[in-house]
């Protein structure tokens, strides 16, 4: 997918977060989402190795080799951060006190289940990080994908092939295509410029209703 | 009188023996305490145990000591990123065990290891293949998985500020797993890049209390 449609796909899911809201951004697309939220709400990124109040990259020959987010690339701190220990950086996640976890996806099913930690390759080792960690805790668990593969298989689907992070947790999707909410239906609430719901629908493994 | 400092590596290291469990700070290249894995590599122990957030990148840290053998086991939450090299090559060859553990549960593990608690029931992992066949139980409606504490015979970490009692400082986000793997190891062991009399710490600000560290070692690194 180029650039252009990871932004806004970021650009989409940002607009979405509320003023105040404490969020965690997952490596990868979701990463985009700190540049696009509007200047005028407060919305404060965590990251999983003990930070609060994330700010945008250091400008070149800025970067502290002591300070960087979950993708381990140098960022920089917003007046009122907190810096604090690797339990307490959990505790926020597995306690609930993330409003919102914004994850990347390989696949979503129509109940909620979120696969994107491992492609259950037998030959590389898998990693898991946090992933599981934030899908299990956070208030809400928004994913960010493209809505096909490379080979244009659905991301969207009735059940998972690939291992879960978690059952049951993904409340919206944001994809070049459309908004979906996740719950006892698939509700399609948004459409993208010029993509009718039965385009949508061709690309996606499960059954899609409109908003009402 | 106390006096956790020692003068050199070799002090810093006495007593880590073949067969030790470790545990190591740090998150990627983040406050990981490379002068004492050095020390380590140098010591030529093997057979070890790791606890580490990450496996290593290029071929210095946990890297080094996989590359040379020395490690039998790695309990690791995020073992493959960009620049683990050495790490893919080990495993793919089949010569490390790896328990592969949700990092948050990691961390949890650690702290119960470090506070005396014989185990915790988390949400984290549920309904996956991390945590297939293991002991669950229903609290308040929700389905909680059981895991077990983890400690250290050693724990490696880095601070900034480091005094004779063993009082630590950390420096932003290379505070990370120290706080929590000091408690955690019989044998706590800091490289500090500064050593401070006693009563510099402003009692505030300390964040690892001496009374869980057993030797500082300063270190320019």
């Amino acid at each position: 997918m180029t650039t252009d449609l990871r932004h806004r796909i970021a650009r989409r899911a940002a607009h979405d977060l509320p003023d105040g809201a404490y969020v965690n951004l997952g490596i990868g697309l979701p990463t985009l989402v700190a540049g696009h939220t509007p200047p005028s709400r407060e919305i404060i990124f965590h990251s999983e190795n003990g930070l609060l109040g994330v700010g945008p990259p250091p400008p070149p020959g800025a970067e502290d080799t002591d300070l960087v987010n979950a993708g381990k690339q140098p960022v920089t701190l917003l007046p009122g951060a907190a810096v604090f220990h690797h339990n307490d950086a959990f505790v926020m996640m597995r306690g609930g006190h993330l409003d919102y976890a914004l994850l990347g996806g390989f696949q979503v099913s129509a109940g909620g289940d979120l696969a994107n930690w491992s492609l259950g390759e037998t030959t590389k080792a898998p990693a898991v990080g946090g992933a599981m960690d934030l899908a299990a805790g956070a208030k809400q668990v928004w994913v960010l994908m493209e809505h096909t593969t490379k080979s244009g298989e659905p991301r969207i689907v009735e059940r998972c092939t690939y291992p879960l992070t978690a059952p049951g947790v993904v409340r919206r999707i944001y994809t070049e295509l459309a908004v979906i909410d996740v719950g006892v239906e698939l509700v399609v609430r948004e459409l993208a410029d010029g993509i009718t719901f039965g385009f949508v629908q061709a690309r996606t493994g499960a059954r899609l209703v409109a908003v009402k | 009188m106390i006096d956790k400092i020692v003068p050199d590596l070799a002090a810093a290291l006495a007593g880590v023996g073949d067969g030790a469990t470790i545990l190591v700070g740090g998150f990627g290249e983040t406050g990981v305490p490379f002068a004492l894995l050095q020390g380590v590599v140098r010591s030529g122990v093997r057979n070890l145990v790791l606890v580490s957030n990450n496996s290593g990148v290029a071929d210095k840290g946990v890297s080094q000591l996989l590359q040379l053998g020395r490690v039998r086991k790695i309990i690791c939450s995020y073992p493959r990123s960009a620049g683990s090299v050495v790490f893919d090559q080990v495993y793919a060859r089949g010569d490390l065990e790896l328990e592969l553990v949700p990092q948050g549960t990691l961390t949890e593990r650690i702290r119960a290891g470090g506070a005396g608690i014989g185990g915790f029931f988390t949400r984290t992992g549920v309904g996956t293949e991390l945590t297939r066949g293991r002991e669950t139980r229903v609290i308040d409606g929700q389905t909680y998985v059981l895991e077990h504490p983890l400690r250290g015979d050693v724990a490696l970490i880095k601070g900034e500020l480091g005094d004779r009692w063993g009082n630590l400082t950390y420096r932003l986000s290379a505070r990370n797993f120290g706080p929590v793997m000091a408690p955690a190891a019989t044998l706590t062991i800091a490289q500090v890049r500064r050593i401070v009399a006693l009563g510099d710490i402003d009692p505030e600000h300390v964040i690892t209390p001496g009374l869980f560290v057993n030797r500082v070692w300063a270190c320019d690194e």
